[in-house]
């Protein structure tokens, strides 16, 4: 057995030379290579590409399904980049300052572009060209992100709504309108659901990309107080917490780890969620009959909403500036607008008719969104404007509360006193006026009453 | 400063023979040096200072926000615990893989090629593994029910035990064979010759190991500490994979600050303590092995 | 090891204690495979396969589509190509400034030894995404951002302290006799070293370079914060996974483990070629 291993001493140099060899190929081998690496984007960045670097679409499907929409509806090459929010933030930064910019256009989030404000370049006379196109007015105010001027363009945008299995509809309560469930009727529903299925079905993004503060801050609070900020802490806003510990005990614990819904749907883990709906739209995906999307419930106070506006911005310096005001143009058509919607999910941000022939599960959705939008006593709450930099702070005091109050079981006034404390900290430095659908006043400093 | 004496000869031996001139040592390490503090020396100094500055100068308020965020005293209890636990573990069946492979089983190159493995699995694709099988409707779970078992919640929340061990499992799997090929390595530089002169002498298996095998080992051993232990201070993804906010490790926090809070500062400040942390086991990790050889020699 | 022979009872020992030892080696292999193995299935499963439960342990739905569909998106063999560049050229040039450093710190008795070796460490103990901003900076004002040249750099300075720390160890193991009688029959110090030393401690430089390697070739942050339109594997695939179907994240994962193995299974040849020799 050891014959294997032994190894005659005379084989010693060729081993050692082959080594040498390979270093040496190896060594020769990079710098040999004319240029410096392959191109990886796509349309080979270059003179008239515009470099889109954006924060949507990363996963491949969704990535291939929009590069597919860009060639086909904008007349100029464009090289389009998903990254995540954080390399989004670094690569941006790091370019404006330096002074060597080698993107065109940027895409994202609010919440993505407010921290970047500083790089990004005023776009008021893009927007002023495209005012035919019927920006929304209360997206048109979120694009000044806090300032005067408009730091993006609208490009798409979305909300969140419930998705259904059929089959949790049997727990549903008598009497009971699964397109205009009320909070009380969504508790009932999930403890029914709990008991009837031997394990909770309900569930919800919590994990530490799923997007469950936007379900306090739009949805949950605005039902239950009327506002997002000012009513952060009042005997409402305890209510609200209360209800939400005691739906939480119905949900189910692995909810945690869940970062986007259609998951946890798609394997039958869980039954209804409440998700964005790009987050969604994956899960009635072969079989949309056996699904239903309906509107967020509703509270005391109405049904409370929440938008999700994406835009697409300048940097400052950026290179083909031309050709990216074009691309954002070619972004802002309808027809553009449409097929986006088609391919991955996100609305248009322009006035235009939805087109009838939509597939499943967006068509679902698409229905979901109207409900909600038109439904009486809807409330429109918006993401944070103008916190800029803070904007993540901001989103994790609301998941901070969830953590103290439904997690570790803390009393809830104290948890929220103590969080309001730190949120007016953040408000205080800021300085800014308070967003829909707490009471607009300019001039007023935005705090936690 | 002192020196790190090889257990094999001290090694001046082979010093410049003329002290004059500069010593050889200085060009074999020079390179390494100025390449390290071009590419890193204006970075790190711009990223640590993050931690202590903002607009009006100095000031620590950084700081205090890190030690006030309520994820941090959990995330460093999380971080000591999981190291406390895991290097010894892995340690212990690294060595033992090792010395199985030595005792020249059949198929021994396969063997270790396929315990070599994990090594080349990032993170990132490991955690996705270990979340495959340990989540509610995962292959364990699966598993289990052929026998007719309940399924088990090993990822919730509340359950912090089977999270712990879920996670201790994964960190296991993936990085003990950075361990094991390091020994292995170091394995080869001992003939064989003194551990059969000793089995002559009737010395039994234990004593072998305590008093041939590991004493030769240690330089190996050593680096390998000193490597696993820092880069364990640098990994999350496993654990994120596995338990999202619910085991928060520094590191994990480090990037959260970063990149979802958009806080570089408190980021820095949270990155510093990890630098303080793996220089001060790597510290303790080159004086304890070393004096223990000196004093064994003499 | 050889016994006297007439007696066979120590030669019955001896075979039941081979076959102890081939289980322990035949569990631990199998401990080692089966995460593997079920990433294999599930990246070669259709989509509602994995939706199931209880899930399937064995091959019964296997396709190839999330995979294709994974390998025919834009850039991923430009990606590769660059993966394969990176990696070569980190392993090359961290070979070169790094094994002279580990020789030093093996063979020379220097003023600052352990110092020079916590400089080394103290690059690689911090969180190197609190330097993002900072390098990416560095690199544009440099002229090397988005190009595997700068990625080559910083996977080198990640590299190098392995590199160093293990070849030193290794370079120690081997006697400085031996270099002393390759110098007495009339070498010149870096002949004696390149023709007895570094034979001698392959093992463990093929350690080191595998460590290098894998490091490289799964490196994610720094190559997406360094590159644009030049991004390696894992940079232009690994970060987007974690948004992606269940299914093209397996897809990935598998992927991206592939090549790895491959290197070690190479490399693996250099790591063992010692056992069982007694030469010296």
């Amino acid at each position: 057995m050891n014959q294997d291993n032994l190894h005659p001493p005379q084989r010693q140099p060729s081993r050692r030379s082959l080594l040498l060899a390979g270093l040496g190929t190896a060594m020769s081998l990079p710098f040999l290579s004319a240029c410096a690496g392959f191109d990886t984007s796509g349309a080979a960045a270059g003179e008239g590409t515009v470099g889109f670097l954006s924060t949507q679409f990363t996963p491949v499907e969704e990535k291939q399904r929009y590069e597919a929409v860009l060639k086909k509806f904008l007349k100029v090459p464009v090289a389009y980049n998903p990254v995540d929010a954080g390399v989004f933030a670094s690569t941006v930064r790091s370019q404006v300052d330096s002074g060597n910019v080698s993107l065109s256009l940027l895409g994202g989030l609010h919440g993505d572009l407010a921290p970047l404000a500083d790089s990004l370049e005023d776009v008021d006379p893009l927007i002023r060209d495209l005012s035919g196109r019927g920006f929304g007015k209360d997206i048109l105010e979120l694009t000044k992100v806090g300032g005067t001027t408009s730091k993006y363009v609208p490009w798409m945008q979305a909300t969140y709504v419930v998705a259904v299995n059929k089959k949790a509809l049997e727990w549903l309560p008598g009497g009971v309108d699964v397109n205009d469930l009320s909070y009380e009727d969504f508790l009932a529903w999930a403890k029914a659901a709990k008991q009837g299925a031997g394990r909770p079905v309900f569930g919800m993004p919590a994990g530490p990309k799923g997007l469950h503060h936007r379900f306090y801050q739009g949805f949950l609070l605005p039902s239950f107080t009327g506002g997002q900020i000012t009513t952060f802490r009042n005997q409402d806003a305890v209510t609200a917490w209360n209800y939400m510990r005691e739906l939480w005990e119905n949900m189910a614990p692995a909810s945690t780890n869940y970062d986007a819904m259609q998951e946890p749907l798609a394997r039958g883990e869980v039954l209804v969620a409440w998700d964005h709906v790009a987050r969604l739209v994956g899960a009635p995906a072969s079989k949309p009959d056996d699904w239903l999307m309906v509107p967020a419930p509703r509270g005391p106070k109405g049904r409370g909403y929440m938008l999700i506006v994406a835009g697409v911005a300048l940097p400052k310096g950026g290179r083909e500036r031309e050709r990216a005001e074009q691309a954002i143009r070619g972004l802002s058509e309808p027809v553009t607008q449409i097929e986006t919607l088609r391919s991955n999910a996100f609305f248009p941000v322009v006035q235009t008719e939805l087109p009838s022939d939509l597939r499943g599960a967006v068509a679902l959705e698409a229905a979901a969104v109207r409900l909600q939008q038109r439904s009486p006593g809807a409330l429109l709450a918006l993401p944070p404007v103008g916190l800029g930099k803070k904007d993540g702070e901001v989103s994790q005091i609301f998941k901070n509360c969830f953590q103290e109050i439904c997690l570790n079981n803390s009393p809830v006034q104290a948890t929220l006193d103590r969080q309001a404390g730190q949120l007016n900290t953040i408000l205080n430095e800021l300085d800014v006026p308070c967003w829909a659908p707490d009471p607009v006043s300019p001039g007023t400093k935005c705090e936690v009453a | 400063m002192t020196v790190q004496s090889p257990p094999v000869s001290p090694a001046a031996v082979q010093a410049a023979p003329r002290p004059r001139r500069v010593p050889p040592a200085v060009w074999l390490i020079g390179p390494s040096i100025v390449f390290m503090s071009l590419l890193l020396g204006w970075p790190v100094v711009q990223g640590v200072l993050q931690a202590f500055q903002n607009e009006q100068g100095f000031t620590l308020e950084y700081v205090n926000r890190m030690v006030e965020d309520p994820y941090f005293w959990p995330a460093v209890r999380n971080t000591v615990l999981l190291i406390a636990v895991m290097i010894p573990l892995q340690f212990g069946i690294a060595i033992a893989m090792a010395l199985l492979l030595r005792s020249n089983p059949r198929l021994n190159k396969l063997h270790f090629f396929v315990w070599a493995i994990p090594l080349a699995l990032s993170d990132l694709a490991a955690g996705l593994v270990w979340l495959s099988i340990f989540n509610d409707r995962g292959y364990l779970n699966s598993f289990l029910k052929g026998f007719g078992i309940d399924g088990i919640s090993w990822l919730a929340y509340d359950n912090q035990a089977t999270l712990f061990f879920c996670v201790l499992i994964a960190e296991v799997w993936r990085s003990t064979s950075l361990v094991l090929v390091i020994v292995v390595a170091g394995l080869q530089g001992i003939p064989k010759d003194y551990d059969e002169a000793a089995q002559v002498f009737g010395a039994t298996f234990w004593q072998r190991l305590r008093h041939v095998t590991l004493p030769l080992l240690k330089p190996s051993l050593q680096v390998a500490l000193i490597l696993r232990t820092i880069l364990a201070f640098q990994t999350f993804a496993v654990a994120q994979a596995l338990t999202g906010q619910n085991f928060p490790l520094v590191v994990g926090e480090t990037y959260r600050w970063y990149t979802a809070l958009q806080n570089p500062n408190v980021a820095a400040a949270l990155a510093l303590v990890i630098l303080v942390a793996s220089m001060l086991t790597s510290i303790f990790y080159l004086r304890a092995l070393r004096e223990k050889g000196q004093g064994g020699k003499r | 090891m050889s016994t006297p022979t007439v007696d066979t009872a120590p030669l019955q020992r001896q075979r039941r204690h081979r076959i102890y030892l081939q289980i322990a080696c035949v569990t631990i292999s199998l401990s080692m495979l089966v995460p593997i193995y079920l990433i294999s299935l599930a990246a070669l499963s259709t989509r509602e396969s994995l939706n199931e439960f209880p899930l399937s342990m064995l091959p019964t739905n296997i396709s190839f589509d999330t995979l294709y569909a994974f390998l025919s998106s834009t850039g991923i063999f430009g990606a590769l190509g660059n993966s394969v560049l990176v990696g070569v050229g980190t392993l090359a040039l961290s070979a070169v400034i790094g094994i002279p450093g580990g020789y030093a710190l093996a063979r020379f008795a220097f003023p600052g030894k352990e110092p020079y070796q916590l400089f080394l460490l103290f690059t690689r103990a911090l969180p190197i995404v609190v330097l993002s901003v900072p390098l990416a900076k560095l690199f544009l004002t440099t002229g090397i951002y988005d190009t595997t040249y700068g990625v080559i750099l910083l996977h080198t300075s990640l590299a190098l302290p392995t590199t160093i720390l293990i070849s030193a160890s290794v370079f120690l193991s081997v006697p400085v006799d031996v270099e002393e009688a390759a110098r007495i029959f009339g070498c010149s110090p870096f002949s004696a070293f390149a023709r007895v030393v570094m034979p001698m401690a392959l093992p463990g430089l093929a350690a080191a370079s595998i460590f290098t390697f894998v490091m490289s070739w799964n490196e994610v942050l720094g190559a997406s914060i360094l590159t644009l339109d030049h991004r390696t594997l894992p940079a232009q695939v690994l970060t987007s996974l974690s948004d992606s179907p269940l299914a093209y994240r397996f897809a990935g994962g598998f992927a991206l483990v592939i090549p790895s193995i491959i290197f070690i299974a190479f490399m693996r040849r250099y790591l063992t070629n010692m056992w069982g020799s007694t030469i010296r």
